[in-house]
């Protein structure tokens, strides 16, 4: 048992409030997940030439100093990197290959977590409101989050195993339920020459909707391949670069509720998430349908 | 009417409040902020009325009997479950098992019903005003679920002797589930629940779905036992 919540303001004028509004969203699903807990927050673009990056490690004393002036000393590029608890972010006008084999080779328990324009991923062990509060999420500013908290099933209670998963740039996935194809599916992916660090089924997932998405299908693509490909029992939220898709499973066991008002859209696995948001109570509700793909962001329109 | 404040008063102590036994037949209470917390009124005995305002989770008004609650919003999953009598009225939308065992009393969903809805109804008539997801009354046994809108796959798979009569269009018909002839007595069961229910309809529109008894051992003698 999982339970995942995203957040997307359509107006900007609440956008300094993100990390508050949210806060309560997470909250709620600590009795669906109190095992680990996870956030994607788009903020504060970088400008085009860079990417930033999301990178997480067991300890909050690792040396991320030696991360920045490593990578300005031996690729001669821009690195900045901003650390936060036991993550950082890591800014640079260097290539994501570059930056993981160069990571792999000189800071193996550093995981990079996530890449994008805007994407910051945050997760670890431990209740909700204890990892928002490490990462001081509540502070944060920016246009739209999606969440995780974790009950875990399918795999060890680690970091590497909390949910979002990234998935490409400015995308990842989190997941409340369990896949029955992974163990086979990750094979094929690994083939394909795709990387995992976990044991964990949403990972592959994950890697899935990378795979599709270098193959230049849209996201509205892959996911309608993932009905295909993906056996098992999931709702899927999908954090976008300007929005987040939805996506349930043909039999669609596990819960998912959608709300919609002039200022926000919303989803998340049960309606209690979403009733601490201002407005809820004159919110358009729906429960989203099996096997169709939502795609909200941009005017909050929903596609599908 | 007295007023319950959810949030100030806590789930339990509602619940306790329209359950105590002397409690007077045939009073108003209304539930604010719920706040799409779960069960909320859920096993209540009395003929009471209660008016949820605001959005609700799961299982609300389940194993009602005799009282009539109304959510004046959206409904999560298994409202009304196992209800025995009275009546339940979403006005917005409702998540998955609407109505799900129940024995009887009369459930309306104003919006659309997600999947499921009516699963293994044993008695239970449900009126929607829009339309019901896959899977809508899977093994249900006895009652009648009426559907203004569309159904969605495998409507009444695997049914029993429930009653489906649907308006719109159905995405198809599961294991062992027809479509049957529309009668004077089906026309006028479907009038008097459309009516019951406070909804506008033509009862001659909908057409009827049951089951051909080809997938359980339906025995003519014992048809009055469901």
């Amino acid at each position: 048992m999982c339970g995942i919540v995203g957040l997307y303001l359509k107006n900007e004028t609440l956008r300094p409030k993100l990390g508050e509004l949210f806060a309560p969203m997470l909250s709620e699903m600590r009795s669906r997940g109190p095992d680990s807990a996870g956030v994607a927050i788009y903020r504060n673009s970088v400008a085009d030439s860079e990417t930033k990056y999301s990178l997480a490690h067991d300890s909050s004393e690792y040396d991320w100093k030696a991360i920045d002036t490593g990578i300005e000393s031996t690729f001669k590029c821009e690195a900045r990197i901003t650390q936060i608890d036991t993550h950082a972010i890591l800014v640079s006008t260097l290539a994501e290959n570059d930056l993981r084999s160069w990571i792999a080779e000189y800071h193996p328990q550093v995981r990079l977590v996530g890449s994008g324009q805007s994407l910051e991923i945050f997760k670890e062990v431990g209740l909700p409101d204890d990892v928002y509060r490490r990462f001081s999420l509540k502070q944060a500013e920016g246009s739209h989050m999606i969440g995780h908290t974790r009950m875990a099933t399918e795999s060890a209670v680690t970091t590497a195993g909390s949910h979002p998963f990234a998935t490409g740039s400015d995308l990842c996935l989190v997941h409340n339920g369990s896949l029955s194809n992974h163990n086979r599916l990750r094979e094929q992916l690994q083939k394909e020459g795709l990387h995992f660090q976990t044991e964990n089924d949403t990972e592959v997932a994950a890697a899935y909707m990378t795979w599709k998405l270098r193959q230049g299908l849209s996201l509205h693509s892959a996911l309608e391949g993932a009905i295909d490909d993906l056996d098992g029992f999931y709702t899927f939220c999908v954090g976008t670069g300007d929005g987040f898709a939805v996506l349930r499973d043909p039999i669609a066991c596990k819960h998912a509720v959608m709300a919609e008002t002039d200022d926000w859209v919303a989803m998340a696995t049960e309606f209690r998430s979403i009733a601490t948001l201002p407005d809820s109570n004159n919110a358009n509700i729906w429960e989203p349908k099996p096997a169709t793909v939502y795609t909200w962001g941009g005017q909050g329109e929903v596609m599908h | 009417m007295a007023s319950l404040n959810l949030q100030t008063l806590g789930l339990r102590a509602i619940n306790a409040q329209l359950n105590t036994g002397d409690i007077a037949s045939g009073s108003s209470w209304e539930i604010t902020e719920p706040k799409g917390q779960h069960a909320i009124a859920c096993g209540l005995q009395a003929d009471i009325k209660v008016d949820i305002r605001g959005h609700v989770g799961f299982y609300c008004a389940g194993m009602n009997q005799n009282a009539d609650v109304t959510v004046h919003g959206h409904a999560g999953v298994g409202i009304a479950e196992n209800m025995m009598s009275g009546q339940v009225r979403v006005t917005g939308n409702a998540s998955q098992a609407a109505g799900a065992t129940a024995h009887g009393g009369l459930l309306v969903i104003e919006g659309d019903a997600s999947s499921r809805c009516g699963i293994s109804m044993k008695g239970i008539d449900i009126v929607v005003g829009g339309s019901v997801g896959h899977m809508s009354a899977f093994m249900a046994q006895s009652g009648n679920l009426v559907v203004c809108g569309d159904a969605g796959e495998a409507l009444g798979d695997s049914i029993y002797e429930a009653r489906l009569f649907v308006r719109g269009k159905v995405e198809n018909l599961g294991a062992d589930c027809i479509e049957k002839t529309m009668t004077e007595e089906h026309i006028k069961t479907v009038d008097d629940l459309l009516k019951k229910a406070g909804i506008d309809g033509d009862a001659k529109d909908f057409k009827r779905y049951g089951s051909a008894r080809q997938l359980y051992n339906f025995d003519i003698d014992n048809a009055d036992a469901y």
